[in-house]
């Protein structure tokens, strides 16, 4: 097995302010060739006290050196669970480069930006299509802003039909952010069990008058897909409630089923995850919101018309549940969405799917009997292990580290709750066989290594650049501040 | 791992104490041990009421964030101050110095439908 796990030439960083050398600069102006005037007292505020003075190369040394320290999808395979950690094409980072789109001002009059608004029409209209939903906002910033967009949605419906519903069922199998979404929105959250895929007879048990909703992740947190998805919204709806489903996890789904069509009224899309533009760090993220007909009124505004010959921002709507953001949303995140899905075509994003849940059971039938299945029914597009039984008293967190050793971010760990250590792999449509080889190869050779060697694992990391690090004191005593001296 | 005969039992987990009208209440060492190192602790205010069944608090690790549900109904009497600084102890000491809150029960008939020791090792051994 080839390990590409490696311990080179990386260098450690000083903080700038360590650097710093009074009277150091990175600039040299020309000699003043006019009388020298002080600025008025009240516009010039006081010296910051040790604010770092740098050269250009000491700048950029420092930026470029902290750059080594990452680990993004561009170095290697990310199979981080529930995210969908694909490969971002550069054609996305072209299109979002194009001058006209990159360097419009959020408040030029539509008129003058008809290409922009175009633009984002057809991205409404495309992830209306992909879900099967009437209409979609692309204002909310990011995957919970879309939640919260949705949820207020939900409630300015039922407000609106004088209803007083105060509490939201949550499966135990939902995305985390769930139940903080539906507290933020002002709701109860009742928990409900699932026995891997949630029954008909369960969400019977408890939808009754006070339920405004039900908030679903489908496929869910264990790669299954709720096969009684139908039936549940027809007794939702029946009961006077409405169905959210929280789309983290369309890479499953596109071009092969549509939420809208199994009886869902409002959803969000992270574009940051199944549409292929830039996740975490600096994101940013885009997080738009799908509804069905009834529901368009609420939705926060302006989204884009369009007559047959121009693009216009749509009037204000007197039930909107107000703006999200400010202006129209991260723009440069759905260009590059809109160039994927373009570039992808409906056949290719229906391959692509296919491709990440062909991927995903790969990686399951390789790893099965060498890591506890807790789940046996065949996943979509990620698989949930458990640490139960592994040797030599190693827990998740212990393979999560030695992957690392090995050359690969861990996976999701303990999560979901569900299965006690849970190891949660997303592979994505994006790796070869190749690369999902060699990740399992790792695997199973921990597995070996737990048996055998288990200080391997309880001393993990020891190829990274700073070894395992005390979670615990980090987040029980957390330095938030940089002192000098301290 | 430790589960004192004199204590009563909960399926999620939960200890609980009884001296006359009130009970003490903490969450047990496999609770403790399964969730890992302890970093914080929520509890509720002294004089709310816990209706049983209900969470009342949160425990969260490095590894989760897990609520605590009321074994039984009853108002807080008492909470432990010391795990807001040193949410550790529980890790370190569960059953004593971890203990969590103390309440005055409203029905002292309550804490005879709990586990006892032998059931409640029962049940882990069923979950672990």
């Amino acid at each position: 097995m080839t390990i590409i796990g490696t311990s080179g030439l990386v260098l450690n960083e000083k903080l700038l302010f360590e650097h710093s050398d009074p009277g150091r600069k990175g600039y040299s102006l020309p000699k003043l060739d006019v009388p020298e005037t002080a600025l008025p007292a009240e516009l010039c505020r006081e010296e910051i006290s040790d604010f770092p003075e740098l050269s250009e190369v000491d700048v950029v040394r420092h930026f470029t050196r902290l750059s080594t320290w990452n680990y993004g999808v561009d170095s290697g395979f990310y199979p981080l669970g529930s995210c969908t950690m694909k490969y971002n094409p550069k054609v996305n980072e072209a299109a979002a480069r194009i001058p006209g789109l990159a360097y419009i001002h959020p408040a030029t009059p539509a008129h003058l930006a008809q290409g922009t608004l175009e633009l984002m029409y057809r991205l409404q209209g495309a992830l209306a299509e992909i879900s099967g939903l009437a209409r979609v906002t692309l204002q909310p910033a990011a995957g919970a802003q879309g939640e919260l967009t949705g949820m207020l949605v939900v409630r300015a419906w039922h407000e609106a039909h004088g209803s007083k519903r105060t509490k939201v069922l949550i499966p135990d199998t939902a995305h985390g952010t769930n139940p903080a979404t539906a507290s933020l929105t002002g709701y109860d959250v009742v928990p409900i069990a699932s026995d891997g895929v949630l029954t008909l007879e369960e969400v019977e048990a408890h939808m009754n008058d006070d339920v405004a909703a039900l908030m679903v992740t489908n496929p869910n947190t264990l790669g299954l897909f709720e096969t009684n998805i139908e039936a549940i919204c027809k007794l939702v709806h029946e009961r006077g409630g409405l169905v959210y489903c929280d789309g983290a996890n369309l890479n499953a789904l596109m071009g092969i089923a549509r939420p809208g069509d199994m009886g869902i009224d409002v959803m969000h899309f992270n574009l940051h995850k199944t549409f292929s533009t830039p996740h975490g760090g600096g994101g940013p993220g885009s997080g738009p919101v799908g509804v069905t007909e009834k529901l368009i009124p609420y939705l926060p505004g302006p989204g884009v018309d369009f007559d047959g010959e121009n693009y216009s921002l749509e009037a204000a709507k007197a039930d909107s549940v107000g703006r999200m953001m400010a202006f129209h949303g991260n723009v440069g995140v759905m260009v590059r969405a809109y160039a994927y899905i373009r570039s992808m075509g409906a056949a290719g994003l229906k391959h692509a799917s296919e491709m990440a849940v062909l991927n995903a059971n790969y990686v399951r039938a390789r790893l099965e009997g060498v890591y506890d299945l807790p789940y046996k029914s065949r996943s979509l597009h990620e698989v949930v292990f458990s640490d139960k039984d592994l040797g030599g008293d190693c827990h998740t967190l212990d393979v999560a580290k030695r992957l690392i050793d090995y050359g690969y971010h861990p996976p999701t760990i303990y999560f979901p709750l569900v299965v006690k250590g849970a190891i949660m792999i997303e592979p994505t449509e994006t790796e070869s066989q190749e690369v999902l080889d060699e990740f399992c190869d790792a695997m199973i050779a921990i597995a070996g290594e737990a048996r055998e060697n288990p200080e391997l694992l309880h001393q993990a990391p020891v190829r990274s650049r700073v070894r395992r690090l005390d979670e615990t004191t980090a987040a029980r005593k957390p330095k938030l501040k940089w002192e000098k001296g301290a | 791992m430790e589960f004192p005969e004199e204590l009563k039992y909960t399926e999620e987990h939960e200890w609980v104490m009884v001296e006359e009208e009130l009970a003490v209440i903490g969450i047990t060492d496999f609770a403790q041990d399964s969730l890992g190192d302890v970093v914080f602790v929520e509890l509720p205010e002294v004089g709310t009421f816990l209706e049983a069944g209900k969470a009342f608090g949160v425990v969260e690790s490095v590894k989760a964030v897990s609520d605590i549900y009321a074994p039984i109904s009853g108002t807080v009497e008492e909470i432990n101050d010391d795990l807001v600084d040193a949410p550790e102890i529980i890790n370190t000491s569960p059953y004593e110095d971890g203990w969590m809150i103390k309440i005055r029960m409203a029905d002292a008939g309550d804490a005879d439908n709990l586990m006892d020791a032998e059931a409640y090792q029962a049940l882990i051994a069923e979950e672990s």
